[in-house]
């Protein structure tokens, strides 16, 4: 093992976790404000009515098989009657699946955010930062799958890469498992890496905003008027800039 | 009984000119930001008119609002809590920008820094959104004054539903105005929609808010709203919407569209409400009841039962006082010629208004006929279904018969103040056909015509908490010329209530209440001279008077 294998498989992992743990826990302190998705709906409706479901219900079915394939051992899952044959059946299809509808949603919006000149406009540099890593991590992802394990004889993932993630939050970090890994499951993991070093400076924090609580809560909230929360008086925040033309305005 | 107090607004429609004031004031106080160039808080529509946004009043369209559903129970139009989930990562109900307007600017440099040339430079309009040449073809109220109505009234839901055919003929119509903010309801659809809970009822008051903080930017109170009026700021990615300008409303003040109305046709002031009957009364199965049963959760402020619950709801005397004292309680529960807009939502607005008896006056007026006798106004009134049946579409679910009594009720006071004033003996027979008394309609006509200010906003001011006022007020050595001096408060940063002493100021009724009354600028700073500037208009300065002369009794 060379200096790199513990730079790439140790140091970079645990370098992101913490910037990502720590980064969160400051931008939902300090930063509420800026806590939130985003929407550029209202600009623009025909592509995104399509590609935003897509891309979203294909991510979460993509983050359901990491957890599967990633955090639950093999022999947790032999003890619940799920076989090899079973599992590799299920990752193949449903995966599949799952990427198709990923891939070609995440198309359509990177074409429509460059395309709609309404949505290019209010696309900061850290979004475009963003899309390029979530975009390459898919791809690699996607790619790795194709190769090694639709076209080539299957690889067996489960065997190194999900050890490796386990042996990291075991504190235990063995960066031995994943020197011999495929080339594009090494991409595949690095980008993913960087995607969580950047994740609490985007807009991809409004994952943890999923709003589950909705199903449970009264329809209607009442609030006091001496509630920390409500309105009082504070310094001026952002959102209260005078009203200007974009910057791209350059008249010639 | 859950005895809570709303503050709400009623608007006497035959007194709006529809000259946008309201709109221009609201908007330079509270939406003059990037973001929301296209929201109006506060808006005034031609009548009959397709609205802003565009056809909002069409819920199948929008899937705004409440319904019914087949066990009786109250359901968000857009569907349950699980599909509303399901929908979050599109909302299919969402206006797009393009059903407001694309907001605008115009190229204003131009016309000073065009090159000479044989032409006058021109300022063109430049899209907010873009930054590129726009034709500008739709704004806040497009179809003014039945302005191009020909092309687009069809589209207004209203008329779609009347019995009658009509036709916007320009010689045969009807219109009025309606100034509409957001309805602070006392079942909000936006509330329930919020799947952050970030939208809240006020316990105080009831105004509805957003909390910008936790605002995540789902979008489903903007479509769930059936009067859209949560806008989307574009910008910030949050909801932003009519705040009843809280701050002003605090300090015991009328929001800037009352104060600012120049056909002064605004009323402000509490409702008392049973906060546990308004659900049953929202989910009555018909629509034309909704408007009555909103009405029965109204309490009476004057019932010693409904005083001591509230009281034990830890109310103020001050605030029962005002509850009694209110306009909104008088022209809604007293004189009942107050109706809500679109009950059919079934989200118990609490914004009413008193229909216009304009449309039918001036038919009778221009036939020739006595437009201020009462036979000729009740008779016009069954007569003239169209504006009748139209303003039972806006105001009672299509009921015609509470704007009939309504408009009779405004007839009545009409026909009985004109006896009056032509110096004839009062004729007592007008206000009992309408159920009224000579006094009360007197009283009424006080309220509605000469309109004084301190009956038209009767507002409570906010209960501080103590501890919270004394954080506010900042170190008390810090007054002028006293050890303290400097800091922010210090010469240089005149607030609007003459140098702020102390914190920077924020809109909260604490610092407000400390600013005023507190003369300032009593010492000069020039001996024998006195800064006028920095006079706030209380106390004498020194050397400014002439001393009082000596008349008997000494200063």
């Amino acid at each position: 093992m060379t200096a790199w294998d513990y730079l790439l498989w140790v140091a970079f992992p645990y370098a992101a976790t913490g910037v990502f743990v720590v980064g969160h826990l400051l931008r939902y302190r300090y930063d509420q404000f800026g806590w939130t998705s985003r929407s550029s709906q209202t600009y623009e409706n025909r592509l995104l009515r399509w590609g935003s479901p897509m891309f979203h219900y294909g991510i979460l079915m993509v983050i359901g098989g990491h957890v599967v394939g990633l955090f639950i051992p093999k022999p947790w899952l032999q003890f619940f009657g799920v076989t090899e044959h079973m599992y590799h059946l299920g990752a193949t299809w449903l995966g599949s699946f799952a990427a198709v509808l990923t891939v070609a949603g995440l198309a359509i919006l990177v074409y429509r955010r460059r395309l709609t000149k309404r949505v290019l406009l209010v696309t900061t540099v850290m979004d475009k930062v963003m899309y390029v890593f979530l975009a390459s991590t898919i791809t690699f992802g996607t790619t790795a799958t194709v190769l090694y394990q639709i076209f080539g004889g299957g690889y067996d993932y489960r065997g190194s890469i999900s050890p490796w993630i386990r042996s990291l939050y075991s504190l235990q970090p063995d960066p031995s498992l994943m020197s011999d890994v495929p080339f594009f499951f090494q991409l595949h993991v690095l980008t993913a890496t960087t995607l969580f070093l950047l994740w609490p400076f985007t807009r991809l924090v409004h994952v943890f905003s999923a709003p589950l609580g909705y199903l449970v809560r009264p329809y209607v909230v009442y609030r006091s008027r001496d509630d920390p929360r409500g309105a009082g008086s504070r310094a001026p925040h952002r959102g209260w800039e005078k009203s200007e033309r974009p910057l791209e305005r350059s008249r010639k | 009984m859950r005895v809570m107090a709303q503050m709400s607004m009623i608007m006497n429609l035959d007194k709006c000119i529809g000259c946008h004031t309201c709109s221009v004031t609201c908007k330079q106080v509270w939406t003059n930001r990037t973001g929301v160039e296209y929201a109006w808080f506060n808006n005034v529509e031609t009548r009959p008119g397709i609205g802003y946004p565009r056809e909002y009043e069409n819920q199948e369209k929008w899937k705004g609002g409440w319904v019914r559903n087949k066990r009786g129970r109250l359901q968000l139009k857009a569907g349950g809590r699980l599909k509303k989930l399901s929908q979050i990562f599109n909302n299919p109900n969402l206006p797009q920008i393009d059903d407001y307007y694309e907001p605008w600017t115009y190229d204003y440099d131009m016309l000073t820094t065009a090159p000479a040339g044989t032409q006058s430079p021109v300022a063109r309009p430049k899209s907010l959104l873009t930054g590129q040449d726009m034709d500008i073809k739709w704004s806040g109220n497009w179809d003014d004054n039945l302005g191009g109505s020909q092309e687009t009234a069809a589209q207004d839901p209203i008329l779609a539903t009347m019995s009658e055919h009509v036709k916007m003929e320009f010689e045969e119509t009807f219109m009025f105005y309606l100034p509409r903010i957001c309805e602070h309801c006392l079942n909000p659809a936006c509330v329930a929609a919020c799947p952050s809970g970030a939208m809240y009822k006020r316990e105080e008051d009831g105004i509805v808010l957003v909390d910008e903080d936790g605002c995540r930017g789902w979008r489903m109170c903007v479509s769930a709203c059936p009067y859209k009026k949560v806008y989307f700021n574009h910008k910030t990615g949050k909801a932003e919407k009519c705040t009843l300008c809280y701050p002003l409303i605090e300090q015991g003040k009328p929001t800037i569209c009352s104060e600012t109305c120049v056909g002064r046709l605004r009323y402000l002031g509490l409702m008392l409400y049973d906060a546990d009957a308004v659900l049953a009364a929202a989910s009555i199965e018909n629509d034309q009841d909704l408007q009555g049963a909103q009405r029965a959760c109204f309490l009476d402020p004057f019932d010693p039962e409904v005083i001591a619950a509230a009281k034990a709801e830890g109310m103020a005397d001050d605030w029962i006082e005002a509850a009694q004292n209110s306009p909104i309680y008088k022209l809604i529960s007293e004189y009942e010629i107050a109706l809500p807009l679109h009950p059919e939502y079934r989200t118990m607005p609490m914004v009413w208004y008193i229909p216009p008896l304009s449309p039918v006056v001036d038919v009778v007026s221009n036939s020739g006929s006595d437009g201020e006798d009462a036979r000729t106004l009740f008779a016009a009134i069954d007569k003239l279904r169209i504006p009748v049946e139209y303003l039972a579409g806006l105001f009672s679910a299509g009921d015609v018969v509470p704007v009939e009594l309504s408009l009779r009720k405004l007839a009545a006071m009409r026909a009985y103040m004109r006896g009056i004033f032509l110096g004839n003996e009062p004729d007592e027979r007008i206000p009992n056909a309408v159920g009224m008394t000579g006094e009360t309609i007197t009283a009424m006509y006080r309220l509605l015509a000469i309109a004084k200010y301190e009956d038209r906003y009767v507002i409570p001011k906010a209960h501080v908490e103590t501890a919270r006022e004394l954080e506010e007020l900042g170190c008390s050595l810090d007054t002028d010329g006293g050890p303290g001096m400097g800091g922010p408060g210090s010469a240089g940063h005149s607030g609007p209530y003459g140098n702020t002493v102390g914190m920077p100021l924020g809109a909260t009724v604490d610092n407000y209440n400390t600013m005023t009354g507190r003369p300032s600028a009593t010492a000069p700073t020039t001996p024998g001279r006195v800064n006028l500037l920095n006079w706030n208009g209380n106390g004498a300065p020194q050397g400014m008077f002439p001393p009082i002369a000596d008349a008997g009794s000494p200063a």
